[in-house]
This record gives structure tokens, C-alpha cells and sequence, in this order.
């Protein structure tokens, strides 16, 4: 398989039970893939697994996870963190609580870039400004003062993208980002992140149980149950044309919105 | 926040008007023998009319909360009456002895803070690795032993053993209070550095954390910058609340090691019912404890952004 | 969290449960031990004899002898009854005036809510041990009122857990289910609330089991609670430690029997912490 990002036959188990059994897919550049199942699944810590995230119970007991001719699963702890923000970066269903309460998001974000490069405030203001104003903010600088509970959900969400893209990452895994908001503001990030795949050429892992936003962007997607893999492919053929009865099932029990 | 401080202080009046009468009457109702035992304890039998007029003389025949008014009216103004036995104004020995306490306390905190802190931080970092199982023995001894207990086990190793220390202190010095210093400091840093490492784990498990590893910040940076100013809040509110123990802990080894403070005042005045002198240091230890909790509460509203901008955290 | 939570939660709730198995047995064998304490020890506690007294240990006398030539073994033993047995009454009595007054408190709400909480207020000011102090030095000594000193500053820990508890599950949704289907109050409370509220009481009452005995210990310590020639550990050790130089061991040996039953009681107490822990279900 070849890609920007593979993943080989990767098992995960947590507390010694498998959760992930076996799965292998690949992303292009500037694809973006979705991942469907339903809670559970197992489907997001597939994702965490690529920047070891998964904390202290879980680990990655076999396979690999290809990331540029480097297997990520090999680097050491201070290396993935170097690749992590820089290269990979992630958005979380609740980027709210992804920021540290009590410090500004100025504040965390001048902390992510420092961690990369070597960067002046005044510079890095003018950065972040911009890229928290492509993200629709109309006034980036005061965003930048506040605290994260001082925002609502929806922009709580924008700057967890703005946050994930400050150094323009090859790769975004996106957990969920859709699933705590109000439609019309999923129907926003879902815009956003098609914007990014347009202007930056980022590819993009999003894990969602909602169908109709990997309709709405995925070119490929892959059909996790209880951690095996159920279906992969095309997201056209798939929805078209689902092999599995899992898939089917899945496919039918999702409600038809008219757009 | 001037709302908050104005009205956190309006709320401190009838806790201070309660902690005055409550002493006042506890020791008004043990103490209504008080000039009988006074002359007892002075060995002079008397009569029962200069016991009248003396009792007058105090104002022991007025009403009871005539007394208290005038009581705490004379609080106010530093007169906390006389010592039974020694005859001298209690307010003046009190305040004399106040000093080597504050020494005390103060050393003992300073020390608990600079075990305690790194300690359980470093417990909750390393959790389940060996440095934390050991820390946890540690801890887990300290807490089963009673602060008495530890002086005698620190007098017998480094007093009597390895004859570092002196046994007992030889005046209010930096040198006689490392004993008594240590023995609370052990006391206290068993059962906060329990507490500490609870709070940084609590914090570590949170979401922000992965957030933050997820954008690539090295541990050690979320650990300090973000981690430890969290949990800082609830170390803080911890440490005030074990304030409490430390002042009545104090008691008890001041007067093991002969430390000249309140405590052992007190502990004096208990042996010889020389009731103004235990009113005096009740009273004065509930003021302390009061004025640093809340000193704690303004400071935890200063430093979480939370609560200072006043959002609710609902949302 | 700890290290327990790593295991499967099956196996860690197993592993709980022989953990509570061994420190319950281990408590129980202390509270009946103390119950049978006169007859447990190999010599008269109060009986003295000057021909050995402040004997080294020996084989006859396993912790020595004190000034008087008492055997400290059987001091310590008969201790037991003074410093488990108070405890446990103090624990127990505070646990049920506490909790009575947090339902209370909870439950009625309004003025009594206001009066009977500004009055706990007034006790948590103090730190703790100096109104004890205060408290017992007003009653004179004994155990009985050393006992009573720490109940006085203790129970409002109490009352406010059982408020607070009453309150959350007064305001769930059962709840308001209950009272419109037309139960009475007292069902409701014995019924709905006090099983709801148990869990957390019982906790801070097994943890609060050592703290407790070493106060008491140390109120006796000061002569505030049980006076000699009665045995009592933190009174022995009082009484004993102007021999801590030349004979460590008649003071330490009650000191350890403090630790180590603070020690069961805390891990007793610790377990059961861990057992009722919404975390460890399933």
C-alpha cells in the first residue's frame, strides 16, 4: 500500500482485550477518508493510536502505521511529539476541554507553536490572527485573549480547527468534530474542513458515526465493526453499493434529509 | 470580585459573633465556680462574702449575655481578663507568646510544602511506577501515626541516638525548632502529599492534557504550565484546610518539646483550669483559622480566571 | 486510576473484594480482641510489682515492664478496649446525629436548613483539635468526655455530606416521580433517600475511623482523656515517655499499637472507598 498515511494490519488492545482487530487502509494526499461505526467501534482509537494518544491502558499490539516512510509506532516519545501538531495535528469532539481551562488561547497557541519553531509574539499574533480569520473570526485578536470558556461551542470548535492547522499539517485526524454542535454549525466545520483540504492539500482522517457528513466529504471510507473492518472503499461505491450486511444495515438506519 | 470580598466579609460576622459566644459560654459555664477555684488555686480558704464581692467585682452576677457583651467589648479593646494563676492580663501573655507559635506553624508549613509539593507531584507522574508505590508506603505509614508518636520515634533517632538535635528546646530559636518543626511537617506532608498527587492525577486526566500532547507540547511543559497550575488551585484550598490540624497539632508538640507558645500556654492552662487562658487561645486559633481560609478563598478567586470573570461554568 | 484499574474491571472487583475480605477480618479480630481483652492478656495490667519494674523485654514479658513492673504486654492488650471501643462509638455516633441533621437540613430546606448550617458553620471554624481541647479541658478528663469534645467539633462534617446528598437526590427526577405517585415522607426518606446516601457517609466514617482514634489518642495523651491507672495507649505513652531515653520500648509499644490499628482501620476504610467507587462497578 502506498499514501501519505498507512496503516498495516494494526491491532489495539486496551487493558489486554482487543478493541482493533487487523485493520489496514491508506490516504492519499489531500484525501479525505471517513471512518463510520457506531459507538464502540473502536473507530476513535484508531486514530489516536497514529499519535499515541491512547493512554495508559491501551497499546498498539501489532501492524504498523506508516507515516511518510517512517512507522510511527517505532519513534520514541519525544520524536511523535515533535511530528504531532507539526505534521499531524487533531481535532477532538470537544475542543473546549481540549484547551487548558484557566490559560488564554493566546496563550496555548503561542505554547504549540514555540514547541515547533522558534517565534516572535508579535509574529506569532499576526500568524495565529490569520488563520483564526480564515475560520470565519471576525475579531481573531480578542479571541486570542480569551479563555476558552468564554467562547461558545460552535467557535470553541473553529478554534480547536484554527488551533490543529496553526502549523499547517500534513495530516488532520478529525474525532467527531461535528457531533456535539448544532446542525447548522456542523454543516460550518464540514465546510471548513473541505476549505482546508482545497487550500492546504492536508489529508483528512475524520472518524464521525454520522454518514451524512462523510457523504458530504469523504472520497474514501471504511466501515469499522466491533474493530474489525467491514467495508472499505470509494465512499460513492460504498454507499451505492454496500457489500456487507453490517453496511447495509448501517446504511438504512440513517434518516434521508433532504439538503 | 469587590462583590465577592465585601460579602465573603459580611458573612464572616456571625461566624465570628458564634465562635466568641460559644467560647465565651463554654468556658462561662465551666467557669461559674471560676473565683472559688481562683482562690482554691491560689490555696487560700475564704469566706463566702468576699466570693460574692469578688464575683461582683468580675461582673459574674450580671446577666449572661450582659457578661458576654462586656466580655467581647473588652476582646475588642485587648483586655481578655487575668490569669487565675499567674495573676498577669492573659491578652498581654498571649500576644507575648504568639511569636515562637507563628515560628512554629509557619516553619512547619514551609516544610510540608517543599516535601509535600515535588513529592506528590512526582508520585502522580511516575503513577504506578516504583517511586510512586514507595512514596505511597510512605505516605501511608505517616498517616497511621500519630503526631506524638512521631516526636518520640525523632527524639529517640536524632536526639538520643544520633545526638543531633536537642531533646527538648532551649529558648525560641530556628535550632530548637527543627524538632517540633519536622514532627509536624511529617505529620502534615504524609496526608498532603496524598492529597497533592490526587490532584494532579485528577488533572492529568482530564482532556486538555491529550489536547495539548495532541498539538505536540512536551510533557514536561504541559506538565508545569498546565498541569501544575490547575491542580495549584485545589493544593492551595488543601493546604489551607490542613491549617486547622497543624494549630491543634501544635498543642500537643509544643508542649512535648517544651516549645514556649500558645499551644503549650494552653495545654498549661488545662491542668490548672486557668479558664481565661484557654478562652483566649480558643478564640484566638478560630480568628486564625478563620482569616487564613479566608485569605485562601479571595486568593483561589484571584488566580481561577473561572470564577474571577464570574462565567458560569454550566455552559 | 491506581494501579487497581489497569486489571479488567471483573478481576478488579474481585481483587477488591479479597482485599475488604482480609482488612474486615483483620478489624473484626481487633474490635473482638478489645471486647475480650481482660481475658487475652498473660498478666494482671494493673497489678504492680517494683521487684521488676522497668524490665527489659524478655521472654516473659514481650514489650517489658513499666516503673511500676507492669507487664506492658498486657497493658497495650487491655488498652485496646479504651482506644478501639471509644472510637468506634464516637465514629458511629457521630455518623447518625450527623446524618440526621444533614436529612433534616436537606430535606426541610427554609429557615431550620439556614440556622442548623450557620451553626456547623460555627463549629467548622474552630480548627479541629483546639476545640476539643477547649471542650474536654471545660468537662475536666475522662474518656467519656474526650469522646464527647471530638463528637462536638466532628458531626458537622457529616450533616453537610448527608445535606448535600439529600439535596442532589431530592432534586432527581425519581424523586419528584415519587412524591407525585403520593409517598410519604418518611418512606421516602427511609425508603429513597438513606439507601442513596449511605455510600458516601460510610466512607468518610471508615476513613475517619484512624483519624479519630489518633485524636483521641492525643486528647489522652494530653490528660484530657482517659486517666491513669487506666489503660489507654496514648495516655501510656504520656505517662511513660520520661523513660523514652533509657527505656524506648514502654513507650513505644502502645504507640505501636496505635499505628498499627490505624493502619487496618485506614486500609478497611481505603478499600471500601475503592469498593463503592462508581469506577470499579461493572
Amino acid at each position: 500500500m502506498s499514501g501519505i498515511i498507512c496503516y498495516e494490519n494494526v491491532d489495539i488492545c486496551y487493558n489486554g482485550s482487543p478493541v482493533i482487530k487487523k485493520v489496514s487502509f491508506s490516504a492519499e494526499k489531500g484525501e479525505i477518508l471517513g471512518i463510520a461505526g457506531e459507538s464502540g467501534s473502536g473507530k476513535s482509537t484508531l486514530i489516536k493510536a497514529a499519535i499515541g494518544l491512547l493512554g495508559k491502558n491501551g497499546s498498539v499490539t501489532g501492524g504498523k502505521i506508516w507515516y511518510e516512510e517512517k512507522n510511527l509506532l517505532d519513534l520514541n516519545e519525544k520524536e511523535l511529539r515533535k511530528i504531532c501538531g507539526s505534521e499531524i495535528g487533531m481535532i477532538f469532539q470537544n475542543a473546549g476541554s481540549s484547551f487548558c481551562p484557566i490559560r488564554t488561547v493566546g496563550d496555548q497557541l503561542l505554547e504549540e507553536m514555540k514547541e515547533h519553531r522558534k517565534i516572535k509574539k508579535a509574529e506569532f499574533e499576526d500568524e495565529a490572527a490569520e488563520m483564526l480569520a480564515k475560520f470565519g473570526f471576525q475579531d481573531p485578536k480578542r479571541i486570542l485573549k480569551s479563555y476558552p470558556f468564554e467562547l461558545s461551542g460552535g467557535m470553541q470548535q473553529r478554534v480547536g480547527v484554527a488551533a490543529a492547522m496553526l502549523l499547517k499539517p500534513k495530516i488532520l485526524l478529525a474525532d467527531e468534530p461535528t457531533s456535539a454542535l448544532d446542525v447548522s454549525i456542523q454543516k460550518q466545520v464540514v465546510e471548513q474542513m473541505k476549505m482546508i483540504r482545497e487550500q492546504y492539500g492536508t489529508t483528512i482522517l475524520i472518524v464521525t458515526h454520522n454518514i451524512g457528513v462523510i457523504r458530504a466529504m469523504a472520497d474514501s471510507m471504511l466501515v469499522l465493526k466491533d474493530g474489525k473492518m467491514e467495508e472499505y472503499g470509494k465512499t460513492q461505491e460504498v454507499l451505492s453499493h454496500p457489500q456487507s450486511d453490517y453496511t447495509k444495515r448501517l446504511l438504512a438506519a440513517i434518516p434521508v434529509l433532504r439538503r | 470580585m469587590r462583590k465577592y470580598i465585601i460579602q465573603r466579609f459580611l458573612q464572616l460576622i456571625p461566624i465570628l459573633i458564634g465562635i466568641t459566644f460559644l467560647s465565651f459560654a463554654m468556658m462561662r459555664v465551666a467557669g461559674s465556680d471560676a473565683v472559688t477555684e481562683m482562690y482554691e488555686n491560689r490555696g487560700t480558704a475564704v469566706s463566702q462574702e468576699i466570693i460574692d464581692a469578688k464575683k461582683a467585682e468580675l461582673g459574674l452576677d450580671q446577666p449572661f449575655l450582659v457578661q458576654y457583651v462586656s466580655w467581647l467589648n473588652g476582646f475588642l479593646h485587648g483586655d481578655m481578663g487575668t490569669s487565675y494563676v499567674s495573676g498577669k492580663k492573659v491578652f498581654d501573655e498571649f500576644v507575648s507568646k504568639l511569636p515562637a507559635t507563628l515560628l512554629l506553624t509557619v516553619m512547619s508549613i514551609l516544610a510540608t510544602v517543599v516535601i509535600s509539593i515535588p513529592l506528590g507531584v512526582l508520585a502522580a507522574v511516575c503513577q504506578d511506577k516504583w517511586v510512586d508505590l514507595l512514596l505511597r508506603f510512605f505516605s501511608f505509614i505517616g498517616n497511621a501515626m500519630p503526631n506524638f508518636f512521631v516526636a518520640m520515634l525523632l527524639m529517640q533517632l536524632l536526639s538520643i541516638k544520633l545526638n543531633l538535635l536537642p531533646v527538648i528546646a532551649s529558648g525560641v530559636n530556628i535550632r530548637s525548632a527543627l524538632m517540633p518543626m519536622l514532627t509536624l511537617a511529617i505529620s502534615m506532608s504524609a496526608k498532603y502529599m496524598r492529597q497533592v498527587r490526587a490532584a494532579v492525577l485528577e488533572e492529568l486526566n482530564k482532556d486538555y492534557v491529550q489536547g495539548a500532547r495532541a498539538r505536540g507540547i512536551r510533557e514536561s511543559v504541559i506538565l508545569w504550565k498546565n498541569v501544575i497550575k490547575s491542580a495549584m488551585l485545589t493544593i492551595i484550598t488543601l493546604l489551607a484546610l490542613s491549617i486547622g490540624s497543624l494549630l491543634g497539632g501544635t498543642a500537643i508538640i509544643e508542649s512535648i518539646f517544651m516549645w514556649d507558645g500558645v499551644g503549650k500556654l494552653a495545654v498549661d492552662a488545662i491542668t490548672t483550669r486557668d479558664y481565661p487562658v484557654i478562652q483566649a487561645y480558643v478564640v484566638w486559633m478560630a480568628l486564625i483559622y478563620v482569616i487564613v481560609n479566608l485569605i485562601t478563598d479571595l486568593l483561589y478567586h484571584c488566580l481561577d480566571p473561572r470564577i474571577r470573570l464570574g462565567v458560569n461554568q454550566n455552559g | 486510576m491506581d494501579k487497581s484499574a489497569r486489571r479488567k474491571p471483573k478481576k478488579q472487583k474481585n481483587y477488591l473484594k479479597k482485599r475488604f475480605f482480609i482488612f474486615a477480618t483483620l478489624a473484626l479480630i481487633l474490635v473482638v480482641g478489645s471486647y475480650f481483652s481482660e481475658r487475652l492478656c498473660p498478666y494482671d495490667p494493673y497489678e504492680q510489682n517494683l521487684s521488676i519494674a522497668k524490665a527489659s523485654p524478655s521472654l516473659a514479658h514481650p514489650f517489658g515492664t513499666d516503673r511500676y513492673g507492669r507487664d506492658m504486654l498486657s497493658r497495650v492488650i487491655v488498652g485496646s478496649k479504651t482506644s478501639i471501643y471509644s472510637t468506634l462509638l464516637l465514629v458511629v455516633g457521630i455518623t447518625v446525629i450527623g446524618t440526621i441533621v444533614g436529612i433534616i437540613c436537606g430535606w426541610n430546606g427554609k429557615k431550620l436548613d439556614t440556622i442548623l448550617m450557620r451553626i456547623s458553620d460555627i463549629f467548622l471554624a474552630f480548627p479541629g483539635l483546639v476545640f476539643a481541647l477547649a471542650v474536654a479541658a471545660v468537662m475536666g478528663g475522662g474518656v467519656q468526655n474526650a469522646v464527647i469534645a471530638l463528637g462536638a467539633i466532628s458531626w458537622p462534617k457529616y450533616a453537610r455530606i448527608a445535606r448535600s446528598q439529600t439535596l442532589a437526590q431530592k432534586e432527581s427526577l425519581y424523586m419528584r416521580a415519587a412524591i407525585l405517585s403520593g409517598c410519604s415522607t418518611g418512606k421516602l426518606i427511609l425508603k429513597h433517600i438513606l439507601p442513596n446516601i449511605t455510600g458516601p457517609i460510610l466512607v468518610t466514617a471508615m476513613l475517619d475511623i484512624g483519624t479519630m482514634m489518633m485524636e483521641l489518642a492525643g486528647l489522652s495523651f494530653l490528660g484530657l482523656g482517659a486517666k491513669p491507672p487506666v489503660a489507654e495507649w496514648g495516655s501510656m505513652m504520656s505517662d511513660t515517655r520520661n523513660l523514652l531515653t533509657t527505656h524506648p520500648w514502654v513507650t513505644f509499644a502502645p504507640g505501636i499499637a496505635i499505628f498499627l490499628s490505624v493502619m487496618v482501620f485506614n486500609l478497611l476504610g481505603d478499600t471500601v472507598r475503592d469498593l463503592l467507587d462508581p469506577r470499579n462497578e461493572r
